[in-house]
């Protein structure tokens, strides 16, 4: 122990002997290191705030959504097999799903779903206030949704029964809007009208409630609008419409909610059985989380791998000068061999030397590349989150580069013949 | 005599280099040398009479190609080169015409250093060290590094470091041969002063009469062979 700290200290004596060369030497290593621990923290900082939003539109949640009927039958071409799909037939009325549809599946799987959210698209306006304006898309929803999305109220109140019984204008806003509009408290919010262009139609609503808007990631552009929300039956009577093409269902707290897709997609595929053309398809947000973690770990491997190769250069670059080190100091080598150094206490100081060169280039690579990679994420707009996980493992991975390319060298030390080391010039 | 008294015992050493090849070389044609403990022993001989050759063999740097060779009752034939470190650090300690003090390492560090491969405590290295630093009266200059100090400097750094381990014999090859005769004239000195009060066995290698005269015996080697043996001055 006390010979390893020994073998510490010579090691960081002979370093500072030679800084500018320890350090041109270790930038093989820093680059390696750095560009792993950069790149791993843009893709930790991406996965982490992609996995966040997807967990905040509700991992427990299960998209339903209807589908075009993929045809059994498969044409081959050259050898190549492609799967066709019919479109012979556009969407329509009868497609969609039903109330009575809705209700039965709430009624069957009441053990199971929580809650349904229903969303129907009405419209994008931009609403102006004096100077300022704000861009919304006006969404009709149903009670479930603010579950299903786990959206915060920060002012006002949802829509009464009454409400959305007889379709009144009201409207939910987001805190930006209110920002950006009218730079005022949310609450004096509460109240006012706005009037939005739809299909060359100005169609007038009250604002009842202001809810939280998250700093959502960047990946959708920052600049882009709101959400407005209005009762669903107010869009679907503006859209002339009574069915619905998509389903959010929240899952109770404990039940597998991939297993759930799985079953509502099955009973909902019972009442499609008929229909040639479309058919239902349902999958949980989880399972869209765990796709995304799959997909960032191929390719972190495959970056990994190429920061490999940089640190293989890097390590033959410290083996290199360690060679012409342990060259230079021949007759220290012969001193100490006089003095009553074995082979290997001679061949484990330069292997701790190769150690410690890897080690603080590898510590100085963590440092640029997580200062990189948080800039570089910060830039994308996520907030940057270095993986501990490849820090660790990039530290321990450096000083195995010491110990692998420092053994030759050290090796070689420790073999040399005392008398040709004391008489070297 | 007792080959047992004596903490050298050298019958018949020969040495060859580039054994088998048409380059073949007999540097050391035979030796026979005894050396008593707390005797001062002078090697003397002109350049390429092999008296660095038997230095190193002396001194454990080197085999023997041929004969025996008894170190403080132990015989190096039966010894692994593992025990040959073991027997350089603890019971030989060098002394080089070059110094040959470890770069960018302090006075201090360096006598430290036989120490350290014979796995003394930290503490207990810094002690003993300051203490030979000061026996060589250079202990206002511990925290130097060797390229700080001027080569008679230097050299008392390296004595005291040939005592780090209290070895049996020191060995001195050319000692003074870097140094002007003022300076040199005081590593003498110092040689003397361990033979008298530390009761040091020293084997000191040079090509110089003059400072052979001063041991106690004077060893006159020439192609390998021991031309003759006569006492000095020294005793």
């Amino acid at each position: 122990m006390t010979m390893l700290l020994e073998n510490i200290r010579m090691a960081v004596t002979s370093l500072k002997a030679n800084k500018s060369r320890a350090l041109l030497t270790m930038l093989g290593i820093i680059i390696g290191i750095a560009s792993v621990i950069a790149i791993m923290t843009v893709g930790n900082s991406l996965t982490m705030s992609v996995s966040t939003s997807m967990q905040s539109m509700g991992a427990n949640n299960i998209n339903v959504y209807i589908q075009p009927r993929e045809t059994e039958k498969e044409e081959k071409e050259n050898g190549i097999v492609f799967g066709t799909i019919e479109r012979t037939k556009e969407l329509t009325e009868e497609d969609y799903f039903t109330d009575e549809i809705i209700y039965s599946l709430i009624s069957d799987f009441e053990d199971s779903i929580e809650a349904i959210s229903i969303s129907e698209n009405v419209g994008s306006a931009t609403i102006k206030n004096k100077d300022n304006s704000a861009s919304i898309s006006i969404l009709g929803t149903s009670r479930g949704y603010f579950k299903a999305n786990e959206k915060t109220m920060l002012a006002g109140r949802q829509f009464s029964g009454e409400e959305t019984q007889n379709m009144r204008n009201v409207a939910i806003v987001s805190s930006k809007f209110v920002e950006d509009l009218y730079e005022c408290e949310y609450e004096e919010a509460v109240g006012k009208d706005i009037t939005a262009e739809l299909n060359g139609e100005a169609v007038q609503y009250t604002i009842i409630g202001v809810y939280e808007q998250e700093d959502s990631a960047g990946m959708f552009g920052a600049s882009s609008g709101t959400e407005c929300y209005i009762p669903l039956t107010t869009a679907q009577e503006f859209n002339h419409s009574k069915n619905y093409s998509s389903l959010s269902i929240v899952s109770k707290v404990g039940v597998d909610s991939d297993d759930l897709a799985k079953r509502i997609e099955a009973y909902l595929e019972g009442y499609y059985r008929n229909n040639q053309y479309f058919t239902v398809m349902a999958f949980s947000m989880s399972s869209m989380v765990s796709i995304l973690d799959d997909m960032m770990g191929t390719i972190v491997t495959a970056i990994s791998v190429i920061a490999g190769i940089a640190l293989l250069v890097g390590g033959i670059g410290v083996m290199n000068i360690m060679l012409v080190s342990i060259t230079e100091r021949t007759r220290e080598i012969g001193t100490r061999k006089a003095l009553g150094a074995t082979n290997s206490s001679i061949r484990t100081q330069f292997i701790v030397e190769a150690m410690i060169m890897c080690f603080i280039g590898g510590a100085i690579g963590v440092v640029v590349g997580v200062g990189l990679g948080s800039f570089a994420s910060s830039l994308l707009g996520y907030a940057a989150s270095p993986s501990t996980g490849s820090i660790v493992g990039s530290l321990l991975f450096s000083l195995a580069i010491g110990i692998f390319f420092g053994y030759y060298p050290a090796n070689k030390a420790a073999k040399m013949n005392p008398i040709d080391a004391l008489r070297y010039e | 005599m007792n080959q047992n008294d004596n903490i050298l015992h050298l019958s018949g050493i020969i040495k060859r280099f580039y054994i088998g090849k048409p380059n073949e070389l007999q540097i050391l044609n035979g030796i026979d040398l005894d050396v008593k403990e707390g005797e001062f022993v002078s090697i003397v001989g002109a350049s390429g009479s092999g008296k660095t050759t038997l230095m190193n063999v002396i001194g454990l740097l080197d085999r023997p190609t041929e004969g025996k060779y008894i170190i403080d009752g132990v015989d190096i034939d039966e010894a692994t080169d593992k025990d040959l470190s073991f027997i350089r650090n603890q019971k030989i300690g060098f002394v080089f015409q070059t110094y040959n003090l470890v770069a960018k390492t302090s006075a201090l560090k360096n006598v430290e250093l036989p120490m350290l491969y014979a796995g003394v405590p930290r503490k207990e290295r810094t002690r003993r060290a300051q203490e030979l630093l000061a026996l060589v009266g250079m202990e206002d200059r511990m925290k130097h590094l060797p390229e700080e100090l001027s080569g008679g400097q230097k050299q008392r750094v390296a004595i005291a470091r040939s005592m780090a381990n209290n070895p049996a014999i020191i060995l001195a090859d050319e000692p003074t041969g870097a140094l002007d005769s003022k300076t040199g004239r005081n590593v003498m000195d110092l040689f003397h002063k361990l033979n008298k009060e530390q009761g040091k066995t020293i084997v000191l290698i040079t090509h110089s009469t003059e400072l052979a005269e001063e041991t106690g015996r004077i060893i006159t080697i020439k192609d390998g062979s021991i031309m003759g043996e006569r006492a000095g001055k020294g005793q």
